[in-house]
């Protein structure tokens, strides 16, 4: 059963780091409760520049959020959710920093609207943790020493762990295929390959146990 | 940031085809090439509609003629892993395994990917060239290392659709649905030339929206296959993209469809090529007379010329591939 919470102004972070909020009207995003809400079925937004209510399915919970059509699923996370595990490189979909899982699957969230999010089960890097443990695929990446200056290791985690769930032994190639949307500009490639490797091993013992 | 736009999720085609109608607005398939021009400020849009939540063009399905549909809004990754695609088309589920990265063939569809816009780094800039009503072609007079050898101008910018191509060997049709109805059209039909409409790449007018792709039988022995030569190795657009479909009969090439991604304004067919192959059986040495055919007609801009080079390899390792 999906959690159910409110999200308070409060919770809406002041600046961007790239200024988006210049162009963002301020108090666009409220506390909006579930029961107010009506049912989240056909979306139209006719005048432009207006908000519309989206629930947001993202680690578990139900999320209810007041978004402009033109704000990416990676900004809301971000922005309005607060979980700035997943990161915005280039943000046109080439560098695979603000990878989450959509429905299981890897999907750029920079390329994602929020409101095409609608109705689908998001998974973000923080929802790869188990309480307060590591998932394996972070566990692994930790203990292969799978990054340097980290920014592009969310992304690269959920592109593992997309994998992973469709083909828990998956080959060499097939891991350097499942990460291959998703640059490390430190180079750290070997180490990220070892890591999703043992990623898999620690899924199948946690399996097994 | 994007500039501003209005969104409407059409829960219907019908309400997708009168809400697409207005002015200004623009289909969002998968978003991944929409996205970018908007981003990069190639065209503008008062209006976005949302075709993702239209069932009816969604998935892949077998007729008892042995003809298959594959619905629009099927995302590549779909396309690639499908068993009957795999089996029966292998030169299409190829093709899509090769487009962008998974996080792309997982959100991107196979009507967006025919619909995409041009691949230019004159015309995805912000300079106004023939295609935005400017009226030059900066990648005719500057650097054409990524343009057109065929079919170029006004507009030397390359048509990138890998799926464009394949769908070409394979004679597939498109459906398409508008205000005035339906209709099916041959891919090549789909796509239009620059000399002839340079604001727009397919035929698709304001309100009609690209539903399906049929692939017709498989009759008999068939032979497919698509390379893919791109600067690196794990994703890019094609320099040059190769898709050979064969009909074979006792080993000689009854029918053969060969087309090119990456070297002209729109998919790319080497029908000289084709003539070489039918009627003969494949061995090396037609391979490399096939190949040579295949550019037939190039005219390299002043960066380009090694893609004729990078065609004939490509066409001849593909046919290659298929000696027995």
């Amino acid at each position: 059963m999906a959690e159910e919470r409110d999200d308070s102004p409060g919770s809406t972070p002041g600046l961007t780091r790239r200024g988006f909020l210049s162009s963002v009207s301020a108090g666009a995003v409220v506390a909006v409760s579930l029961k107010d809400a009506p049912p989240a079925a056909a979306q139209e937004i006719e005048a432009t520049g207006s908000t519309v209510t989206v629930s947001l399915h993202v680690n578990g919970a139900t999320r209810k959020v007041l978004v402009e059509p033109r704000w990416t699923l990676a900004y809301v996370l971000r922005e309005v959710l607060g979980l700035t595990g997943t990161k915005i490189g280039c943000e046109r979909g080439e560098c695979g920093a603000c990878t989450v899982l959509i429905d299981g699957r890897p999907r750029y969230s920079c390329m994602t609207l929020a409101v095409e999010a609608e109705g689908h089960e998001i998974t973000t890097v923080e929802g790869l943790l188990e309480g307060e443990r590591l998932g394996p695929v972070q566990q692994a990446f930790l203990e292969e020493d799978a990054f340097q200056c980290g920014f592009c290791t969310p992304g690269q985690i959920m592109a593992v762990e997309g994998l992973l769930r469709v083909n828990p032994s998956p080959t060499m190639d097939q891991i350097r295929t499942a990460v291959s949307g998703n640059l490390c500009r430190c180079g750290a490639y070997t180490n990220i390959f070892s890591a999703a490797a043992k990623a898999a091993e620690l899924r199948k013992q946690k399996g097994g146990a | 940031m994007m500039n501003n736009f209005s969104y409407v999720k059409a829960g219907s085609l019908a309400e997708a085809i009168k809400a697409s109608s207005a002015k200004d607005a623009r289909l969002h398939a998968g978003g991944t090439d929409l996205l970018g021009c908007l981003r990069d400020e190639i065209f503008q849009t008062e209006k976005i509609v949302s075709i993702s939540n239209i069932r009816e063009l969604k998935g892949i399905s077998s007729r008892t003629d042995g003809s298959m549909r594959i619905g629009a809004m099927t995302t590549l990754a779909e396309i690639a892993v499908d068993s009957g695609i795999v089996a029966k088309y292998p030169v299409l589920a190829m093709a899509a395994n090769s487009v962008g990265t998974p996080q792309i063939r997982h959100q991107g569809t196979i009507g967006g990917n025919l619909c995409q816009k041009l691949r230019c780094w004159y015309y995805r800039s912000d300079l106004r060239c023939f295609k935005k009503g400017g009226s030059t072609c900066y990648g005719y007079n500057g650097e054409s290392q990524y343009h057109a050898i065929f079919g170029g101008g006004p507009c030397f910018a390359v048509h990138p659709s890998d799926m464009a191509v394949a769908l070409l060997a394979l004679q597939a049709q498109v459906s398409i649905a508008g205000p005035s109805g339906n209709k099916t059209v041959k891919i090549e039909s789909f796509f239009v030339k620059p000399d002839s409409v340079i604001d727009r790449e397919t035929i698709l007018l304001s309100g009609e929206i690209l539903t399906g792709v049929q692939l017709p039988a498989v009759k008999g022995e068939m032979k497919s296959a698509y390379r893919k030569v791109r600067t690196r190795g794990s994703w890019d657009f094609a320099q040059a993209g190769v898709a050979i479909a064969l009909q074979l009969d006792n080993g000689i090439v009854r029918t053969a469809r060969i087309a090119l991604a990456g070297v002209a304004p729109y998919p790319w067919r080497a029908a000289s090529a084709e003539k070489v192959l039918e009627g003969r059986k494949i061995d090396a040495a037609v391979a490399v007379a096939a190949a040579e055919a295949a550019v037939d007609g190039a005219t390299p801009l002043k960066d380009n010329a090694y893609k004729v080079e990078m065609v004939k390899g490509a066409v001849e390792e593909t046919i290659c591939q298929f000696i027995s």
